[in-house]
């Protein structure tokens, strides 16, 4: 964005700053806010491209606090993308992504996004394989991260019990001393649930939670995951039709790069545009 | 949980086995040297006391190795780099405590320098004729060179094969300017000559047997400092970054801080180690730099095992000792010997000859255990049959 550009967007003649409302504190740059009813994030006009290939074309998605939504769409549709501009690992080429109204994601570092409350699980599980499932979730556990304070820190009685009490919420607390490595692919897909959690994240990225676990595994991820929303707002990318009717109060289809539909399962599902193109198939 | 406080690193019973033995050894050579007149059967010479400091400082060096290779994943190819810069520092001081007793007789400048014509000390020799200068350079230099050229390559996340090339070629680049006569290092020849070390004579029995166990004592102290590191937090951290860097970002770690933590500690151990090899041998010529060594190193480690610390160590001091005894009998088979050694542990002994040991150890024990179980568990099979 030019500087012109950005002076005529901060002087839009229809915008009333914060400052300006009654009854709002005004919001700190660099602080997040996220009361109830609001939205947390912005997604705005992004296009990403490889090569040419549009990834992404000007999706636009508002994402509330609270909210627990899925997202669909066929291979190739940007689902991954999104989440990669999301936590900074891709940068758009144009468009822009907010956290609260303050946090510009797209000028963050990955590290940034996720000390500010964003949390990430990875389609395919990673955790850290050489690690117990105890210590994976205590390297992800909320707090300082600077190279000097880990190595003079000690776990207080109150982290402990976080610790435990997470890994009880993702069932893992019999497994608690078993390297992460050994555990099974819906254990590991837990696990990594429950660093997210540890990470007392205000987003949850879920990517693809389900995939292959048990169907009585997917039906305890289903109600993990709607537990969750509330507290946190959850966005959960999944191929499983049948898990998202159980789960989803709204969804959001992608096609090509950008939102095709949105609504309750039951308007997406007889939206016409839909049955077409994905599940017409 | 493993408590992580340093005195429990002090504590524990690898740290506690691996001082025994080591300060066992020193001591045994320590006694079998003074004690023993030269013409007695049990009499260790000067030559076996300086040859042990130097197994242990290049055990230190694979120490500092094992830190950032098998802890943090970093294969640096270059860490003979800082062992040459902490032994220049300490050639240097070495060299200004010749004083006029050189060819020359010089009382400012050495040697080299009167050869060259020069008049005067250059500047950034000013200082190293006090020790405590000496020793603070002695971790400074190496420690800030890791630490200027880790933040720039762990900041544009240079990793794997490219990272470990660039170490190369930051040793390579080093060791051609080190043997250049205009930098002031005594070019080709490097720095020697060497008469005493805090007005202790380097000739002398007892000055070597003290460099013994002053190394020895290094050594233990960085064993110490390095189990504490990888037993607490950071150490889980860094192990985070070896597996998984991308998961540790994301979990909100800034990586590159903690790899350009550990390449600066390590960094610095290797040039504790350096300046402590160069006494005992009484020479640091730019050689020292060459990328062979950083390799050699490399071999040491693997041989031994990673991310053990002690594997590292083992491992240091048995393939030196395989390469005093083999150049003695076959010097220009050794590198021959070398690289199939490097190759064999890569094939068979991918954890090393401390894995070796681990696994067979833990068979055993599974072995034994299920023996064990079954006479229990015949037992009383054998009581329901009348």
């Amino acid at each position: 964005m030019s500087a012109l550009d950005s002076l005529r967007e901060t002087f839009r003649r229809d915008q009333v700053f914060d400052f300006m409302r009654q009854g709002t504190r005004p919001v700190a740059p660099g602080q997040l806010d996220s009361g109830a009813g609001k939205n947390i994030l912005y997604l705005e006009d992004i296009t990403v491209s490889f090569d040419g290939f549009k990834a992404l074309n000007d999706l636009t998605m508002y994402i509330k606090t609270g909210e627990l939504r899925c997202i669909i769409g066929p291979n190739g549709a940007g689902k991954s993308t999104m989440m990669d501009v999301i936590t900074g690992k891709t940068r758009p080429d144009s468009g822009t992504c907010f956290f609260g109204q303050t946090l510009d994601l797209t000028r963050m570092s990955e590290t940034d996004i996720a000390t500010a409350g964003i949390g990430r699980k990875f389609q395919k599980p990673t955790v850290f394989p050489e690690h117990t499932a105890f210590e994976n979730l205590e390297l992800a556990m909320h707090g300082a991260k600077g190279p000097w304070h880990s190595l003079f820190t000690q776990l207080s009685g109150e982290q402990k019990n976080w610790i435990e009490e997470t890994l009880y919420t993702v069932g893992l607390l019999e497994d608690r001393n078993k390297v992460a490595g050994l555990l099974s692919h819906g254990q590991k897909q837990w696990l990594e649930i429950g660093m997210v959690l540890m990470q007392k994240p205000q987003l949850l990225l879920v990517d693809e939670p389900i995939a292959g676990m048990t169907r009585q595994e997917v039906d305890r991820t289903g109600e993990l995951l709607q537990s969750l929303a509330g507290k946190h707002s959850v966005v959960v990318v999944e191929h499983d039709m049948e898990f998202i009717r159980s789960i989803a109060s709204t969804v959001t289809v992608l096609h090509q790069g950008s939102v095709l539909a949105e609504g309750t399962m039951e308007q997406v599902q007889n939206d016409p545009k839909v049955i077409e193109v994905y599940l017409g198939e | 949980m493993r408590d992580s406080t340093f005195k429990s690193a002090f504590n524990d019973r690898t740290a506690k086995t691996f001082m025994a033995v080591l300060f066992g050894a020193t001591l045994l050579v320590t006694v079998l040297n003074q004690l023993f007149p030269a013409d007695s059967a049990l009499h260790v010479s000067a030559y076996t006391v300086t040859l042990l400091g130097k197994y242990l400082c290049y055990a230190l060096l694979a120490l500092a190795l094992d830190l950032v290779w098998g802890y943090c994943g970093i294969l640096s190819l270059g860490h003979g780099a800082f062992f040459a810069l902490g032994g220049y520092a300490m050639g240097m001081y070495l060299m200004r405590q010749i004083g006029d007793r050189g060819v020359y007789g010089n009382p400012e400048l050495p040697d080299f320098m009167v050869f060259l014509n020069w008049s005067e000390l250059p500047w950034y020799w000013h200082g190293f004729d006090q020790f405590w200068f000496t020793a603070l350079m002695i971790l400074l230099v190496p420690g800030l060179l890791a630490f200027v050229f880790g933040w720039l390559a762990f900041r544009s996340r240079v990793t794997g094969v490219y990272l470990s090339i660039i170490t190369q070629a930051l040793t390579y680049a080093l060791m051609l300017a080190f043997f250049r006569n205009e930098l002031g290092f005594g070019g080709n020849n490097g720095l020697t000559d060497f008469k005493d070390l805090l007005g202790f004579s380097l000739q002398s029995d007892t000055t070597r047997v003290g460099l013994l166990i002053a190394t020895a004592v290094a050594l233990a102290g960085a064993f110490i400092l390095c189990r504490w590191i990888t037993g607490s937090k950071l150490g889980r951290v860094v192990m985070a970054v070896r597996d998984a860097e991308s998961r540790a970002r994301f979990v909100g770690y800034r990586t590159e801080h903690y790899k350009l933590w550990i390449f600066t500690l390590s960094a610095i151990l290797a040039g504790i180690a350096g300046a402590l090899y160069v006494p005992q041998v009484g020479i640091i010529n730019p050689g020292e730099f060459s990328p062979l060594n950083s390799i050699e190193l490399v071999v040491w480690v693997a041989v031994g095992g990673r991310a053990t610390l002690y594997g590292a160590v083992i491992g240091a001091i048995l393939v030196n000792y395989g390469k005093t005894v083999f150049t003695g009998i076959m010097p220009e088979a050794w590198l021959f010997a070398l690289g199939g050694l490097f190759v064999a542990v890569t094939v068979f002994l991918p954890h090393g000859l401390v894995g070796l040991v681990a696994e067979n150890w833990g068979k055993v024990k599974t072995r034994f255990a299920q023996n064990g179980n079954a006479s229990n568990t015949t037992n009383p099979a054998e009581g329901d049959t009348p």
